[in-house]
């Protein structure tokens, strides 16, 4: 792979570096303007050559993404792009490959590459905007939509539950949870920066709005009066604060989360639960905070990096296996293959 | 048979000369009739006989044991002259059970050997396969047309190796290779290929090898010392082309032909495939090149396999995913994809019966309209078809070629007939291979240093520049494209023209394929019999046949099936009649018809099994009266 040398100086690119020439058609108030500016805002930062980023998408809104990349892409078809992007860094290890999807597009009709891709662990990043609807197609309720959603083709209420997409990418052994906001652009940027440094898949939710289909789906934790009671900020080996000025925290009870009041006398941050990514059963009941409750008490939805794990990527094994056997036995010629080990001549 | 020459040797046997013998090996599922015929065609094949031979085995890995369900056969067809085809008819069959000898026995040549191993032949196996109470068909008389050899080789085999230490069902599984000791008498081979190969295999349990070893020579030595065996036949060695030669199945030829492929074209090699019978043997055999560079992925489902094969694609390497019918049909969209993305891709179809799940251990050439036709919207795309074992090596070299030179995904058709069946191969060298033409782009080809990743050359395709290149930075994607730019583009006078650009772009391929001419027989007269795939060693034989008989006949077989060679209307122009054989209802024909208004006739066989010999020769026989 190429890469920049010592010797050659190239001048830092910045965000417009990255906008390909191509007019953007997404909504007015779509989230996805805000999430291609994140994107680019913080991609000069990690300092990888242009032609050296791929991203792939699907089919969906989301997925037009590529095309306004000035990177290589491919807008490929509906849930596919994680099995393309595979055989993309199985081919070329080198790339830096990002995964653009939506909530159907990657959990329904892509769904079982959803799961293959967590467990295999490409080094790939996978970043699916969720606005919980389907926006291409006009309007119907999506696998993320709440139970009881009024859609186009659920006018009476949806009667399915949702899937929990960190729970989900969790079962499916995924080395790299995390979720983001449209509407929190710094936040957005942090967990883009981790998911780049993340050696393996890195899946990102990203709540979207759709301003036209399922508009406001998320300002819950984003409006300045819901935002502090109704989300909780993680940071690791920081304890889980929320609430209205940091009034609240989470604490366990063996397994069970309990919300602390930390205005009450006696209670004090330094009891409550410390947040530890690399801890697998703590993530399964951070990524719970969504519809479960816990002694009849809902949790703030939690937003940052939920679960990080080192383990080695699919196309290191994959490479791994190919290097230690051409050491040991040497690249056999075309013509060794050709004629295998029993032959026999006619003269 | 036919025996030229008699002689006694050693005790009292005869020894027969023969110029070409079929065996049948019959048995249970779990009787190891696979490896018996694999061992047995392996020898053959390495003192130099000409051979062909035809695998058959259930769906179910283990049917009901002794049922006429769970029956597997293999076949194998050697002889001192040119073989092509498994056999019509056996002179030899080996059942291990009743059921076994209910399925096979119509097809033993009248008066044929049969050798049977009575324990298969209790009350319960009887039972099983079905024969009325009371009725052995080694006892009541129903077989005194054949010559019949009954021993009780479960017994035979325990004795051998009793004080072995090897338990009860080690010691069953050992009975092959005392039928496989009686064979080897039988033909005259030697043991030393087999001995050899269990050396090999049980390398690291000597008491197993050494059982196997045992039993082997057993079952010679009981051909040798029972003066039951009277009869020995000696097929002498084939006078085929000078040259070396190999033994080969045809999934391993196209295993083999797409690192070939890789090699000449100096990409890596990538599979992507999800297991599917009868076409995982490919991804088994590419799964061991590791050190050739080649990288294997057994997907999640037909669909991430040749998605992973298309990312490969991209990223500049040899894409390919290999499949059966069912798999096919769920790869239809991306292959779509990669028709408009324009990208090289190679898709392997080892046909099977159907539709749906079908027969999926039969085989059938029922998918090349599926090939042909089974896109959504007007999507042409390049289709080559092997004619045997050997022949999928340059069938699937040849789609990759035509892939990476005109950057376009190409459909290679086999079948399960060819797939498992195998035939002496004279490999070529890789210097007598030619090279595969692949430049990535790497400078901009439009204005002010723009790159145009859908700027055309004179063979209509368009450059490849991969990931990782300087300033080359491009989007493709599903939607259809701007001409030249590649930019999405819904303009309706836009979409007419790509549409025939991408189409006529296929059909440019005509001037790269060589021109056909019939295989034997006359370029013009009575009958041309125009064939496809597997069928090219019936027809070959059937035809060769009928000209030694003075026929006015000619055979035509067609590699490339789209596009087909430009003289091809020309060619088939110049017979009075066309037959075209098929194992399916007759999807060439109409293609043929269609295309150049000719009344070609069909045959038809959608049996789960190849034609043989006389049924396609009375075929052709009817048609010339």
């Amino acid at each position: 792979m190429s890469t920049i040398t010592d010797n050659v100086v190239t001048p830092k690119l910045v965000a417009k570096d990255f906008a390909s020439n191509q007019e953007v058609k997404w909504c007015p108030g779509c989230g996805d303007y805000s999430i291609i500016k994140q994107v680019q805002t913080v991609f000069p930062d990690f300092g990888v050559p242009k032609e050296n980023i791929a991203f792939i998408s699907g089919i969906g809104c989301a997925a037009r993404f590529t095309y306004y990349m000035d990177t290589y892409g491919m807008h490929s078809i509906h849930g596919r792009a994680a099995a393309i992007a595979s055989g993309l860094k199985a081919q070329n290890p080198g790339l830096s490959v990002w995964i653009v999807s939506g909530d159907g597009d990657a959990f329904s009709i892509g769904g079982n590459h959803f799961i293959h891709l967590m467990r295999k662990n490409f080094d790939v990043n996978y970043l699916v905007f969720n606005n919980q609807i389907y926006g291409l197609t006009k309007g119907q309720y999506s696998p993320t939509s709440e139970k009881g959603k009024v859609a186009k083709s659920t006018p009476f209420g949806s009667v399915e539950e949702p899937f929990n997409p960190s729970e989900l990418a969790l079962g499916a052994k995924a080395s790299f949870v995390a979720r983001s906001l449209d509407r929190d652009p710094k936040h957005l940027q942090m967990v883009l920066k981790r998911a780049h440094e993340h050696k393996g898949t890195s899946f990102v939710e990203i709540y979207q709005n759709c301003a036209v289909f399922n508009d406001g789906a998320f300002f819950a934790y984003s409006d300045k009066e819901t935002k502090q009671e109704q989300s909780i900020y993680l940071e690791h080996g920081k304890p889980l604060i929320f609430g209205n000025g940091g009034n609240k925290g989470i604490k366990l009870d063996g397994t069970t989360p309990v919300i602390v009041d930390l205005s009450v006398e006696g209670n004090s941050a330094s009891d409550l639960w410390i947040h530890d990514e690399h801890d697998k059963t703590k993530a399964h009941i951070i990524a719970s905070f969504f519809d479960t409750s816990y002694n009849d008490v809902y949790f703030p939805r939690p937003f940052g990096v939920i679960y990080s794990e080192d383990r080695p990527t699919y196309e290191y094994g994959m490479e791994h296996q190919i290097e230690e056997l051409i050491a040991r036995k040497g690249r056999p010629s075309l013509d060794k293959i050709l004629s295998g080990d029993k032959t026999w001549t006619i003269l | 048979m036919e025996s030229t020459l008699e002689k006694n040797v050693g005790h009292e046997t005869t020894l027969i000369e023969a110029d070409s013998i079929v065996i049948r090996f019959s048995g249970d599922s779990g009787d190891g009739m696979q490896l018996t015929g694999t061992q047995f065609t392996d020898t053959a094949a390495f003192f130099g006989n000409d051979l062909s031979t035809f695998p058959e085995y259930p769906a179910e890995i283990r049917a009901p044991i002794g049922t006429t369900a769970g029956v597997s056969g293999f076949q194998v067809h050697f002889g001192s002259k040119e073989i092509f085809t498994p056999g019509d008819e056996y002179d030899v069959l080996v059942a291990m059970n009743a059921a076994a000898l209910k399925v096979d026995l119509p097809r033993l040549k009248k008066g044929g050997i049969v050798i049977t191993n009575t324990a298969g032949f209790d009350k319960k196996n009887l039972g099983l396969a079905n024969f009325p109470d009371g009725i052995n068909p080694l006892e009541d008389g129903s077989l005194d047309n054949y010559i019949v050899h009954k021993m009780d080789v479960t017994k035979l085999t325990k004795e051998c190796l009793s004080g072995s230490g090897l338990g009860m069902k080690e010691i069953e599984r050992s009975k092959n290779m005392f039928v496989l000791g009686l064979l080897f008498w039988m033909f005259d081979e030697p043991m030393d290929y087999t001995i050899n190969f269990i050396k090999e295999k049980f390398a690291k349990k000597p008491d197993i090898a050494d059982a196997n070893i045992k039993t082997l020579t057993a079952g010679w030595n009981f051909g040798d010392n029972t003066e039951v065996f009277t009869t020995r036949f000696h097929v002498a060695p084939a006078q085929l082309p000078k040259g070396t030669y190999r033994n080969i199945s045809g999934n391993h030829a196209t295993a083999i032909g797409l690192v070939a492929a890789a090699e000449l074209s100096g990409l890596p090699l990538f599979l992507g495939s999800y297991p599917i019978t009868p076409a995982s043997d490919i991804l088994h055999e590419l799964s061991r090149y590791k050190t050739s560079n080649v990288k294997t992925l057994q997907a999640e489902d037909e669909i991430a396999a040749i998605c992973a094969a298309i990312g490969a694609s991209y990223g500049g390497g040899l894409g390919v995913t290999t499949t059966s019918g069912p798999g096919m049909s769920l790869k239809t969209e991306a292959l779509g994809l990669a028709t408009i993305l324009e990208i090289p891709l190679v898709v392997v179809n080892v046909q099977r019966g159907g539709p749906s799940t079908g027969l999926p251990t039969k085989t059938e050439q029922s998918d090349l309209l599926q090939a042909m036709y089974g896109r959504h919207g007007e999507g042409p795309l390049p289709i080559v078809a092997a004619s045997s074992p050997a022949d999928c090596f340059e069938a699937v070299l040849e789609a990759s070629r035509i892939a990476l030179e005109h950057m376009t995904p190409v459909i290679c058709l086999t079948d399960g007939f060819i797939a498992n069946g195998s035939e002496p191969w004279r490999f070529p060298t890789q210097d007598q291979l030619k090279p595969i033409n692949v430049t990535f782009a790497t400078e901009p080809n439009g204005p002010d240093g723009t790159y145009l990743p859908y700027k055309r050359d004179e063979k209509l395709s368009r450059p490849w520049a991969i990931p990782g290149t300087k300033g080359l930075m491009h989007r493709i994607g599903g939607l259809e494209k701007q001409q030249e730019t590649g930019n999405v583009s819904y303009d309706p006078k836009n979409h007419e023209a790509m549409t025939r650009i991408r189409a006529e772009k296929i059909e440019k391929i005509a001037d790269y394929i060589p021109l056909i001419k019939p295989e034997s027989g006359k370029d013009s007269g009575k009958l041309a019999i125009l064939g496809w795939g597997s069928t090219g060693g019936v027809i070959k034989t059937a035809v060769r046949e009928l000209l030694e008989e003075g026929q006015d006949v000619a055979h035509i077989h067609l590699r490339y099936l789209n596009p087909f060679p430009k003289n091809l209307g020309e060619l088939l122009a110049a017979y009075e009649h066309i037959l075209i054989p098929e194992m399916n209802c007759g999807q060439l024909l109409q293609l043929i018809r269609a295309k150049y208004l000719i009344p070609a006739v069909g045959y038809s066989k959608v049996q789960g099994l190849p034609f043989t010999t006389s049924e396609l020769k009375n075929k052709i026989l009817e048609i010339l009266k």
